[in-house]
């Protein structure tokens, strides 16, 4: 099926050279980075983790986008999300591989990766994240793939690829649950040692995955001929706002533990969020952006009218995802590192070619994601699946 | 022709035979965990251990002492900023401590406190790494083996005291490369390093190039020997550790 991908209108040429364009571009600063160390980003003695672990995090979620489709659809035969089922396998893909891409630019010898496979050391949790992540990676493109190929032959799909499905759906929980644990079991970091975190993590991923999911299916449906199930859009965007209430509902109740417990330790590192101390208020104006839009998505999302209102969605779910990326992307991991075990600020931002090795990772993933679309799409359009001319077809 | 055959086949072979040896090399050096060999005249101990009495070693010149002697020791650079790799430094008392105290007495309020790696029982540092790049010694020691290190700075957030420095960048360039303690390895750039309480020293037999400079101001020893005579320091005064609320377990006490 790769060669679906080889042909192409100018323009998928061109959003094509156009990313290469980015990678290689970029590839330039990340020899840089290689040459002289992690020394050209941000990152500090006390903030050792910055702009890419938290990308990292926060793609983790976006993997999970797929789970809420294949879910209802594997676990609840909920067919109106069928022809949706492999976008959401195919968006894992790209979002895993950013995910490992990110791991990969912040390693300080990345070289000697493989040491982890060489010495396996099952008491770390960045090992269960390294094996967690990889297997979902495998089990998407394994099922992904072969259900696709199937489709395009008109055959059914093989037993074995339900099996794996459904190992792919408990497996989704996993990564958020170990990524959540590579923070929440440190001792010492107050805003990351919380058994909620997990929780927030699902939830968190559960709403600003789908979202960007739904955006990039949104955005496809202009550029190709298919056409996404109407009702089965709306049910996601019904699952990304119950997902989105869950998540404010878990920070609330960091929020409600820290200050009525009135525990300095608790406390710290939101206040350092969301008010500044030691006269530091870099991420202030952030947190509270994303409070704001955090609230303003569920104002759109949770009223019916609004929240069925195809015009609308794509900016309701555009602001939710600035709000989770604030709060998963930013917020979590400088708020994890400030105050420092030192209770002293040290602020962090990530410098222009921090962003720019970070720009490149996406552009992989975009570039992974828009292979993966553009076969998923000719295959549903040479088999007449979910296409424009049959928008209201019952057949899904 | 031949002769270059041949010469490449030997080559190839070498080859083959050298990846071979160098792999079954490092199993073996997987499971030995130590990478400094013991002397004849090595100092050992069940559990090592310091005790810092903070009176006599209070000042920010006294600590600045102390870590003159252990980064010459060990190569640690001098970077200037925030990327910068230190083992042993001074710090206050709520920096040091996690008990503020609003009408604290001058003498302490001004007094600054040597914080470094707290070699605990239980390390978190240790639990994190994903490639056993830090371990434990049965002496009690946190090792590190820096060839193992990846980089992945996780025990930088595991560890609660601070105690990790990563080189951002080529540690030789901040380093009088005239004067570099031959006897210790400086480190690449990409790796975590911290104090590892002179595992190199006490090999050779001699005590940490800290206790060595502090004038009889930090005591090095066997916590579990009674008769030690960190043992004894410690039976003689009042000593708190850093953060014990964690359960780390660290092996340095300060005398207030």
């Amino acid at each position: 099926m790769l060669e679906k991908a080889l042909k192409g209108s100018p323009k998928y040429y061109m959003w094509i050279g156009f990313l290469l364009l980015i990678i290689l571009g970029a590839s330039g600063v990340y020899l840089m980075q290689l040459m002289q160390g992690l020394t050209i980003t941000g990152m500090s003695r006390d903030v050792s983790w910055g702009f890419y672990i938290a990308q990292f995090t926060y793609l983790v979620g976006l993997a999970a986008s797929g789970v809420m489709i294949v879910l209802p659809y594997y676990f609840h035969h909920y067919k109106k999300f069928k022809d949706l089922v492999i976008f959401g396998e195919f968006m894992a893909i790209g979002a895993v591989v950013m995910c490992l891409g990110f791991i990969v630019v912040d390693i300080g010898q990345p070289q000697r990766m493989l040491n982890v496979l060489l010495y396996p050391t099952p008491n770390s949790i960045l090992f269960w994240d390294m094996v967690v992540l990889n297997g979902y990676l495998i089990l998407n493109v394994l099922v992904g793939w072969t259900c696709l190929e199937a489709d395009r032959q008109h055959l059914p799909h093989p037993k074995w690829t339900k099996v794996l499905a459904y190992t792919s759906i408990i497996w989704a929980f996993s990564i958020h649950t170990v990524t959540a644990f590579l923070y929440q079991g440190l001792p010492g970091r107050h805003y990351w040692l919380t058994a909620i975190l997990a929780a927030r993590f699902l939830a968190s991923a559960f709403c600003s995955g789908p979202a960007i999911l739904v955006l990039v299916i949104l955005l496809t449906e202009k550029v190709t001929t298919f056409k996404a199930n109407v009702e089965g859009i709306a049910t996601l965007a019904k699952i990304i706002t119950y997902a989105m209430c869950v998540n404010v509902f878990f920070f609330l109740l960091e929020v409600f533990t820290a200050f009525y417990s009135n525990i300095p330790g608790h406390m710290h590192s939101l206040v350092y969020l969301f008010k500044g101390v030691h006269g530091h208020h870099e991420l202030v104006p952030f947190m509270w952006t994303a409070a704001a839009l955090g609230l303003g998505s569920l104002a759109l999302l949770i009223p019916p009218k609004l929240r069925d209102n195809i015009k609308l969605l794509p900016w309701s779910l555009g602001i939710l995802v600035i709000a989770t990326w604030i709060d998963k992307g930013l917020g979590l991991l400088i708020g994890g590192f400030n105050p420092t075990p030192f209770e002293t600020i040290a602020p962090y931002w990530p410098t222009g070619k921090e962003l720019i090795i970070s720009l490149m990772i996406y552009a992989i993933g975009a570039l992974v994601v828009t292979v993966l679309f553009k076969i998923a799409t000719e295959v549903k359009e040479e088999t007449g699946a979910s296409q424009k001319t049959a928008e209201t077809a019952e057949a899904n | 022709m031949n002769n270059t055959r041949r010469n490449f086949l030997k080559f190839a072979g070498l080859t083959a035979a050298g990846l071979c040896v160098a792999s079954a090399g490092s199993v073996i050096a997987a499971g030995t965990g130590s990478t400094i060999k013991d002397g004849e005249k090595a100092l050992k101990a069940k559990r090592w251990g310091m005790v810092i009495d903070t009176k006599k070693a209070g000042t920010k010149e006294a600590i600045d002492a102390l870590a003159k002697a252990c980064h010459s020791v060990h190569n640690v650079p001098d970077i200037p900023g925030t990327q910068n790799v230190k083992w042993i430094w001074a710090v206050g008392f709520e920096e040091a401590f996690d008990q503020p105290n609003n009408y604290m007495d001058e003498s302490l309020e001004k007094r600054q406190f040597a914080v470094l790696c707290n070699h605990c029982s239980s390390p978190s540092c240790v639990r994190v790494c994903p490639t056993k790049a830090t371990y434990q010694r049965p002496d009690g020691i946190v090792a590190m083996d820096y060839h193992r290190c990846i980089g992945c700075r996780y025990c930088m957030a595991a560890c609660p005291f601070g105690a990790r420095s990563f080189n951002f960048m080529e540690p030789r360039l901040h380093l009088d490369l005239a004067n570099l303690n031959k006897s210790f390895p400086t480190r690449m750039r990409g790796v975590v390093e911290k104090c590892n309480f002179c595992v190199d020293r006490l090999a050779d037999g001699k005590i940490p190039a800290c206790v060595e400079a502090s004038q009889g101001a930090l005591v090095f020893g066997d916590l579990s020997d009674p008769a030690s005579e960190v043992r004894k320091v410690l039976r003689e005064h009042y000593t708190i550790r850093r953060k014990p609320a964690l359960g780390t377990e660290p092996g340095v006490y300060y005398i207030i």
